[in-house]
């Protein structure tokens, strides 16, 4: 346990480079995006386009920071606030490597042990942001993109909670480290099959819960303008995005928690590099690339779902393969192991 | 009624000009500025929950007054506004333009003209549909095939360039023919194009048509029967798709669309993959014809060799009196068709068009009314999205394929 004090500039420096990492997440992505079809992307600022993000930065700064005259002005400045607030919250939680590995320090803000569960709450809390925005912009396009959220909410929350439940039931912890430290596919490969289910289950619930394609519904633009974010600008249309950019770093680094090491490194690589498996940050960052390209590539290939479709799909589907998913491990668990 | 308690206080005065004001039900204004609404189309929609239950198209954002401004000039001079309704299919529009001309003045268009124009009008039918395919399906989402499709079209537009220097609008076809003859070269180009594009169709097919995702978007979504479309008027593939195989280019041949060999694609769902698919199976259909035309142009004279209706050579200007009268006759004030009306229905890509061009006797058209299609299949929009979905409401306007453009003119 690190002393107050270093708590507190660790948790300044991670809100740093979260934020950070925002900025060029959105070059990235555009780069990517324009990769992926046939164009070149952001590339005249800088080398490679690396300036465009600052530009963006202070362009939104400086942009009217208009307030509709109907809205609710105190939860209409509250909601993108709690929005970036959880969203960087949540974060806090994630182990990045072993006690002690970061020059001494623990590479986490908080390790809790309940750390699964407050990930879980917190992200869920960042919702609100979104479901306020709407309702207090006191417009109609929002009002629908506000609504979508909640109904988008009831349905992926189920599946993505039951999910969890099998890395749970075989880790027997909510300690996001000792989940890490345990690795769930080293327990047993009768426990394979239920795993690759549930981390199937729990990404696409991810990224419902991260608000992007094919479940972007509530900002959807061809349908509802930008839904809840239509009567935004400025900096406070700014703090949605940062905090839609670190709701994907959050659901990818937790992704990789659970279901892929989180910080742990490949052992095979030990025999070259001794300790590689055990540097801090390197492999979190390395498994959350991963899940970011595939929020990208995602959002480059697939269409949209239909709200209902996307209702059903949740409640449906992803439900019953997460119950089934979360049954199977427990029964493995009690009559196999 | 007072909107909203918080911040201003503002109070909104809610119009009744779309029927009596109903609570229960929120109305919504999308357009003429929004995302996807194709254009400056402006739809004022009833919603309850997320369910259609009223919608009204208001149109005339784009009006330019095409129609009127045609009445004062000459009948040549008209193909320069003729292309710009339909600024995706700017030659069927010239197309249907002439072929009204022509039929009024009984010209004698040379077989090569024909030909031409009918490779360049399906050429334009494929752009049209990519423009089509790009954004009907950008609509739900989806980004990239968008940019895929406007490469193809890019490589249309390139041919269409060399053939008239411009890449949107033409004027390329003549009243008797066409402005000159295509370039050296132009065949070889076209046969490329027809042989690579296939392969790219494919391409679009696993991106979108087996998209479970798209599929699941558009099956039965904005549903349309025959008689609903007969009723409301609509045509081209948009009625295909509901299963009455309506085609100009077969049932009044123009053009001379008789001589070539190809299906008219239906469908009999009537939803709005129906449109989807039957817009796809006809650019097959266009590059059959495409080829069948290169196939059969022969050499030959592209412009009706009436002096009355065409310009002389610019060697003749120097030997013949007569031919120097006529430039001047036709380069002041253009040829005199006979008084009379005429109506050729044509095949755009959006449907039936056709113009209706009253003569009388002078050298500008007395009345132009040009029947366009996307004004007319707009109205089948309220069947198809009246009980729908907010959502599918632009995945219908995708399938119906408007053209702002072309419905105000």
């Amino acid at each position: 346990m690190d002393p107050l004090g270093v708590t507190f500039l660790k948790a300044l420096a991670l809100c740093t480079v979260l934020l950070g990492a925002f900025a060029y997440m959105t070059l990235i992505e555009r780069r990517l995006l324009g990769r992926m079809q046939h164009r070149y992307g952001p590339n005249r600022l800088g080398p490679f386009g690396l300036l465009q993000p600052i530009a963006d930065a202070i362009k939104s700064v400086f942009k009217e920071d208009i307030v509709v005259s109907a809205a609710d002005r105190f939860v209409y400045v509250l909601a993108p606030m709690i929005s970036i607030t959880f969203a960087l919250a949540a974060f806090g939680a994630i182990p990045g490597g072993p006690a002690g590995s970061l020059f001494g320090f623990d590479p986490w803000i908080v390790d809790l042990d309940i750390g699964l569960l407050y990930v879980l709450a917190v992200t869920s809390i960042g919702v609100y942001g979104i479901f306020l925005g709407g309702w207090a912009s006191n417009s109609k396009y929002p009002l629908l993109g506000s609504l979508r959220s909640s109904a988008q909410i009831i349905s992926y929350e189920l599946g993505l909670g039951l999910s969890v439940l099998s890395v749970i039931m075989i880790a027997g912890t909510l300690n996001l480290r000792a989940i890490v430290e345990l690795n769930v596919w080293s327990v047993s490969p009768w426990l394979w099959p239920p795993l690759a289910v549930a981390f199937g289950a729990f990404v696409i619930s991810a990224i419902a819960e991260v608000n992007r394609t094919p479940f972007d519904l509530p900002e959807a633009e061809q349908e509802i303008v930008a839904g809840y974010l239509t009567e935004y600008s400025s900096i406070k249309w700014a703090l949605y995005q940062m905090a839609e950019y670190v709701n994907m770093m959050t659901a990818s680094a937790f992704i990789s928690t659970l279901f892929l090491g989180g910080y742990k490194g490949p052992t095979v690589l030990e025999p070259w590099i001794p300790g590689i498996s055990d540097w801090p940050i390197v492999w979190l960052v390395a498994k959350m690339a991963l899940f970011m390209f595939l929020f990208i590539w995602l959002r480059a290939t697939l269409p949209r779902l239909r709200y209902d479709q996307l209702m059903r799909f949740g409640w449906v589907y992803l439900f019953e393969v997460a119950l089934a998913a979360a049954l199977v491990t427990g029964a493995v668990i009690a009559f196999v192991l | 009624m007072t909107l909203g308690s918080g911040g201003g206080g503002n109070v909104m005065v809610v119009s009744e000009e779309h029927g009596p004001f109903d609570t229960k039900h929120m109305r919504i204004n999308v357009g003429p500025q929004h995302p996807s609404t194709h254009g400056v189309l402006r739809l004022v929609v009833d919603l309850d929950g997320e369910r259609i239950v009223h919608i009204v198209p208001h149109i005339g954002y784009l009006h330019t007054g095409f129609e009127k401004t045609m009445e004062h000039r000459t009948y040549q001079q008209c193909v320069t506004y003729s292309n710009r309704m339909d600024y995706l299919h700017g030659f069927g529009h010239d197309l249907a333009y002439v072929e009204g001309v022509e039929r009024l003045m009984d010209a004698q268009v040379p077989i090569r003209a024909h030909r031409v124009r009918v490779i360049l009008n399906e050429l334009n039918r494929i752009a049209s549909h990519l423009v089509f395919f790009g954004t009907g399906i950008l609509d739900m989402g989806a980004l990239t095939l968008f940019f895929y499709t406007m490469r193809e079209r890019e490589q249309i537009l390139d041919l269409f360039e060399q053939v008239c220097g411009v890449r949107m609008n033409y004027g390329y076809f003549r009243v008797g023919g066409l402005y000159r003859d295509i370039p050296e070269g132009f065949e070889e180009r076209v046969r490329a194009f027809v042989d690579g594009f296939p392969k790219m169709m494919d391409q679009y097919a696993t991106m979108f048509m087996k998209n479970d995702i798209f599929v699941s978007r558009t099956k039965g979504v904005g549903l349309i029967d025959a008689e609903t479309a007969l009723a409301y008027g609509l045509t081209g593939p948009s009625l295909r798709a509901s299963g009455v195989p309506l085609d100009f280019r077969k049932a009044q041949p123009y053009a001379r669309y008789d001589d070539y060999d190809f299906d008219v694609v239906t469908s009999d769902a009537g939803d709005a993959f129906a449109r989807f698919e039957v817009r796809f199976r006809e650019m097959r259909e266009s590059l059959r014809i495409v080829e069948q035309a290169l196939d059969m142009l022969e050499p030959g004279p592209v412009q009706d060799p009436d002096r009355r209706i065409s310009l002389p050579p610019r060697h003749e200007l120097e030997e013949s009196m007569e031919a120097v009268i006529f430039h001047f006759k036709l380069v002041t004030e253009g040829f005199h068709p006979p008084s009379g009306a005429v109506y050729v229905p044509t095949e755009s890509a959006r449907g039936e068009l056709g113009y209706y061009l009253v003569s009388d006797g002078g050298s500008m058209p007395y009345r132009v009314k040009v029947r366009v299609p996307s004004l007319i299949n707009l109205q089948s929009l309220e069947p198809a999205c009246k009980g729908g979905l907010f959502a599918d409401m632009v995945v219908n306007i995708a399938s119906l394929d408007p053209v702002l453009g072309d419905v105000d003119k």
